[in-house]
């Protein structure tokens, strides 16, 4: 079984500069972790891997060179092969050409049988690359899994809704979006981070290895554009009451209690 | 597209080799030389020539879509085994408001099996149309067959707005029909409005994990598409005497389009945390310490007749399950009380609670951004003031 799982590196959000001209993230000298999701996804198709013997797992992921950290925290965990897609030519993309970006490069690695990708990414939230991903390679999709079972080409996998869950089934080659209850991710052994800096290769693909179309990736092949940022304002200050015993406590609820609220 | 360097303009400046960012361009004999093995056509050297020298051309884009054609605001309304979703009407609210600021109909779209019950409650809250897709396929949500069934009837009917709730499966489902549809599309807005001039939808989002807001246009591709987080839009009034058309549509649809098949869907038997409807919230945050801190909140919204709530901090440290999660990530709430403990306040939670009607947060550090947002704030240790408010609260229930 080759699986492809599809991660990314993010800021960590605390720390979050933004470009004033073009309005989008600076990616440079922020510290970066696996996006939480993504992990959960690589960690359940580990979980393959340790119980079927001819299961092959390359993460592929999109980014800056430095993404070559998270790839090899990847292959420490226990991933096969690595490859960073990394070309000024893919930068600023939307969601729409992050997955054609995606596409191109999972076409040129050929045979799959499984995607897996985190549901969304701490720093964007939209969730929507995976099936963009899925609609580009034109492969059926389960967004959200919550548990997974694999027989043969056969998947069953639990979706979560707002107040349950879906129990659904497909054939594979299909994508899949893992969500944190799905597991909980390993830590990368000593002898994997090892193998993973001394044994293992991380392969960069540039605009030109994947054979991507340039009006298909980049800020300005992008259908949505950020025309402005800017920090919410707060609604105003309100009224910081003296003292913090019991007679403050009782002057709050006489307030609340004038206001009807209570 | 291919960058080109014309012998007879190059003087030799150099200037290019320093602005391409791939190493691309060598002297040569006094000459500009593309080493097209590296040369990503990015068009970066073009711009730094001072002699016209680099040509660079650019495959014309595939021909810009008559924009002019798509006309209407759609709004997706999403029904659950039968029953529409509260969130539709929140669509609808602002759909509303946005086909008046353009002077376009608003449809409603329907997709389902025997739901025609629900069309007329679409047009009691502001939809002028709905467009129906009644067929037994789908009853119940599947990604390919409602995708397959929307991009169908978008492309016959060419709306200019498509608005979808970002539900569970709105976010499943929107994203598929615009890549689909070869547009755009803006996840999880807090605000939609009409650029007054140009008639295009300015969607407003939190970013970067909630640490600024960023507006987003779709202004080439159509139909320009957003998931609305639930929760933020205001739902009209209902009004009975609001007359509009049915229009039902032929569905084309067969077994074999559905590869993802349902074999069951199962309700929560836990109890759902009904945090989106209650009227008092009271959260926890970081400043909690630990899971048991959230014993306490328990207890003060047990007294108040409330939920709890949390900051995503306390979500991710594993002191309480996500459906409790407020902010950017969680639920947008909107009680007449939210009581914020221990919370600091990021733009990320402020996104979720900013509305409620009266904020109360009890922190610490006085500098804590949420007493930004606060209409009363105590300063102090919630240790100590929370236990109090219980008992305050309780005496004072106990004398109604």
């Amino acid at each position: 079984m080759k699986i492809i799982v599809c991660i990314k590196q993010v800021p960590d959000t605390n720390e979050v500069r933004i470009d004033p001209k073009t309005g989008t993230l600076i990616r440079e000298g922020v510290p970066s972790i696996i996006n939480h999701d993504d992990k959960n996804a690589l960690e359940e198709v580990l979980k393959l891997k340790d119980k079927y013997e001819d299961v092959h797992v390359t993460v592929l992921t999109m980014g800056p060179p430095q993404a070559d950290v998270a790839l090899r925290e990847a292959l420490a965990m226990g991933a096969d092969r690595a490859i960073l897609l990394s070309d000024r030519a893919f930068a600023g993309s939307d969601t729409w050409a992050t997955a054609k970006t995606l596409t191109a490069a999972v076409k040129k690695i050929g045979d799959y049988d499984l995607i897996f990708c985190g549901r969304q990414a701490i720093d964007g939230d939209t969730a929507q690359v995976g099936p963009q991903l899925a609609e580009d390679l034109g492969i059926p999709q389960i967004t959200y899994v919550t548990h997974l079972e694999v027989n043969g080409r056969e998947v069953k996998a639990h979706r979560a809704l707002e107040d349950g869950y879906e129990v659904l089934t497909t054939k594979m080659p299909c994508l899949l979006t893992a969500i944190k209850e799905l597991n909980e991710p390993r830590y990368p052994s000593v002898r994997g981070i090892f193998e993973a800096y001394r044994e293992k290769q991380v392969e960069v693909w540039s605009a030109k290895d994947i054979e991507i179309n340039l009006n298909e990736t980049g800020l300005n092949s992008s259908p949505t554009n950020v025309r402005q940022t800017f920090t919410p304002s707060p609604k105003g200050q309100g009224m910081i009451l003296e003292g913090n015993g019991r007679d403050t406590v009782q002057e709050l609820l006489f307030k609340l209690g004038e206001k009807h609220l209570i | 597209m291919s960058v080109t360097i014309l012998i007879e303009k190059c003087r030799g400046c150099r200037l290019c080799l320093k602005a391409c960012p791939f190493d691309a361009i060598k002297m040569e004999d006094g000459k500009a030389v593309i080493n097209y093995d590296k040369c990503t056509n990015c068009g970066a050297c073009e711009a730094s020539c001072r002699f016209e020298a680099i040509l660079v051309e650019r495959e014309e884009k595939e021909e810009v879509k008559d924009l002019s054609a798509y006309k209407g605001v759609w709004v997706f309304a999403e029904q659950r085994q039968g029953k529409l979703m509260f969130t539709s009407l929140e669509l609808l609210g602002e759909g509303r408001k946005l086909a008046d600021k353009l002077g376009v109909e608003l449809s409603a779209l329907l997709l389902g099996s025997e739901v025609d019950g629900i069309c007329e409650e679409l047009i009691h809250y502001g939809a002028d149309k709905v467009i129906y897709a009644d067929h037994k396929l789908l009853q119940n949500y599947t990604t390919d067959g409602y995708t397959k069934v929307i991009t169908d009837l978008i492309n016959e009917k060419k709306p200019e707005i498509v608005i979808v709730g970002a539900t569970n499966i709105g976010r499943d489902l929107a994203p598929r029909i615009a890549a689909r549809l070869n547009t755009g599309l803006t996840a999880d807005c807090t605000k939609l409005d009409i650029d007054e001039e140009q008639k295009i939808l300015l969607q407003t989002r939190p970013a970067f994990g909630g640490n600024i807001m960023a507006t987003i246009v779709t202004p080439k591709h159509r139909p320009q598409m957003a998931t609305v987080r639930p929760g933020v839009m205001k739902k009209m009034e209902k009004d009975e005497n609001r007359k509009g058309i049915v229009e039902k549509v032929d569905v084309k649809l067969h077994d074999e389009d559905i590869k993802v098949k349902v074999e069951e869907i199962v309700k929560s038997a836990k109890q759902i945390v009904n945090l989106v409807e209650a009227q008092y919230i009271v959260s926890g945050g970081r400043g909690l310490g630990g899971p048991e801190g959230f014993k306490l909140m328990k207890e003060l919204a047990d007294a108040l007749g409330g939920v709890v709530g949390s900051s995503r901090a306390a979500v991710d440290s594993g002191w309480i399950s996500h459906d409790h999660q407020v902010g950017q990530t969680g639920k947008t709430v909107r009680p007449k009380v939210y009581i914020a403990c221990g919370i600091s306040g990021a733009i990320q939670h402020l996104a979720g609670m900013q509305n409620s009607d009266c904020i109360i947060a009890i922190n610490k550090n006085p500098d804590a951004p949420i007493f930004s947002v606060a209409d009363y704030g105590i300063v102090g240790d919630l240790y100590k003031v929370v236990p109090m408010l219980i008992e305050e609260v309780k005496k004072l229930k106990e004398q109604k």
